[in-house]
């Protein structure tokens, strides 16, 4: 039987001599009710596989809102050293939603980057650009240090030595008017231009050809309304 | 399809010989309840036909010449056994809750749970053994060339098991959830995002968010004791399921042997 459907080639089932085939019919009962049944098995399969992947991989999706935390007041913080303050970066967790912002005013003579509503107070994290290990600010050297493999950043947070890719990650700073308190926003990264990107996890370059090797996430907040 | 011979029962377990006196007559009475045992055997087996299958699995040929190297494999399964069996029981007093409650139970099974400090430590120790004798097995399948034809999926199966058990290293260190459990997980995700284009977003799916957040731990834990032991669990029985069939490799220093017939073949051994 097999060896007849093979010499003729007709899209009709009753001309390649199959038992039981209708006139005019080119899908057999037998090919149709497998195409069925395995079909039926697929959906049922993905009923349950889809949204159990996309529950799973949902939160990279998921855009962060802006959010400002009042740190002090403007006359809290000078422009020659810096300020350690508590910034929450994922509410209801305890301590393992806190992070470390250091911050200090901008100082127009060594700030060269442009300046804006954003950054009139410099907020750098605490964040190695190495792998993530929290730095430690130095006043006495002016320098910020990381424990675990050695990196140094300067006084305005460039990489002064050490393993790290890229200058300390900023948070966007604001004054706000009506409580006259210095507030905390996002964290953004930049690059060794001081020009602003998305955050970007630590360890990636986005100098150049970094900044499409290691494209920006979904899951962080928005840039900044101009 | 000639079909293959079923391998010899060992001597103990081969039926002996009446005794004089014996022959022709009924089993006495007395014996039928020492035979309750061997009934029900037979009752299970006429039903499931499992005896063929586990002496195809347990009374195999291997190699002359083969060296405790070659328990490496097995002793890897042990450890893997004792974390599994070890990790059921952690995880019914372990709580990944991010706030503190994490640290605290793991406390809780060191301090006051009986046994506690002793079943933990069958697990936190099992994991570096495991660790450890994986890459002994590894090194005595690739110096002794195991892993040439017939063998290469059985050793890509075990690269696979190899990776997944570093993983599983990886996921279960967060789980304590002390400082050092903490920074060496945020150290080992922003390595993981250094891979371009993709590695940020396996690390976005690792956190659960952008940030260390307040799903990470329970992602953490749920990878560590249910995705991948799942798939541990069935890549072993492909990989001891290929390891039969196939036959243990002989040692490389051992030559051919022509046989009566005059092929040349490796003398096997029956264990």
């Amino acid at each position: 039987m097999p060896d007849r459907d093979r010499e003729t080639k007709s899209k009709y089932t009753l001309d390649r001599n199959m038992p039981g085939a209708f006139e005019g019919e080119t899908v057999s009962r037998r090919r149709f009710m497998n195409l069925a049944a395995n079909g039926a098995g697929a959906v049922a399969a993905m009923a349950f596989t889809l949204p159990a992947l996309g529950f799973a991989i949902a939160p990279i999706f998921k855009r962060q809102q802006w959010t400002w935390q009042p740190v002090g007041s403007p006359s809290d913080f000078t422009d020659t050293d810096y300020v350690t303050k508590i910034v929450n970066l994922v509410p209801g967790i305890g301590e393992a939603g806190n992070s470390v912002a250091y911050v200090r005013k901008r100082n127009p003579a060594i700030d060269k980057e442009p300046g804006d509503k954003y950054n009139q107070f410099v907020a750098l994290s605490d964040k190695c650009m190495h792998l993530g290990c929290p730095v430690r600010y130095v006043q006495a050297a002016q320098r910020f240090i990381c424990p675990c493999h050695g990196g140094v950043y300067d006084f305005r947070g460039m990489v002064a030595g050490g393993p790290p890719v890229r200058p300390l990650d900023r948070f966007y700073t604001r004054l706000n008017e009506q409580t006259g308190r210095v507030e905390i926003g996002p964290r953004y990264s930049v690059n060794n231009e001081l020009q602003r990107f998305a955050p970007r996890f630590p360890g990636e370059p986005i100098d150049g050809i970094g900044q499409y090797l290691y494209p920006a996430q979904f899951d962080t907040a928005s840039p900044p309304p101009k | 399809m000639p079909k293959i011979p079923a391998p010899p029962l060992p001597k103990t377990l081969q039926p002996k010989p009446k005794k004089p006196g014996e022959a022709n007559g009924q089993a006495p009475t007395h014996s039928a309840p020492l035979e309750a045992g061997i009934s029900v055997v037979d009752w299970l087996d006429e039903r499931t036909s499992l005896s063929p299958g586990l002496r195809w699995l347990l009374w195999r040929k291997v190699p002359r010449g083969i060296n405790w190297a070659y328990t490496l494999g097995s002793a890897t399964l042990f450890a893997f056994l004792n974390q599994a069996v070890t990790g059921v029981f952690l995880a019914m007093y372990y709580r990944p809750d991010v706030s503190g409650g994490a640290y605290e139970s793991v406390r809780n099974i060191n301090d006051n749970v009986f046994l506690g400090q002793f079943v933990r430590g069958m697990h936190k120790w099992g994991a570096s053994v495991m660790i450890i004798l994986i890459f002994l097995h590894m090194g005595r399948v690739f110096f002794y060339g195991a892993y040439k034809y017939p063998r290469e999926m059985t050793w890509v199966i075990g690269v696979v098991l190899l990776i997944l058990t570093l993983a599983m290293g990886f996921t279960g260190y967060l789980l304590p959830f002390d400082q050092r459990s903490y920074w060496a997980t945020v150290v080992g995700v922003n390595i993981n995002a250094g891979g371009p284009f993709i590695g940020p977003f396996l690390s976005n799916f690792l956190l659960g968010g952008a940030d260390f957040g307040a799903t990470t731990l329970s992602r953490f834990y749920a990878i560590h004791m249910l995705l991948i032991p799942g798939a541990m669990a069935a890549l072993i029985g492909a990989h001891l399921y290929l390891v039969t069939k196939l036959g243990i490799s002989a040692p490389p220093w051992l030559k051919p042997q022509p046989d009566h017939d005059g092929d040349h073949e490796i003398d096997q051994a029956e264990v």
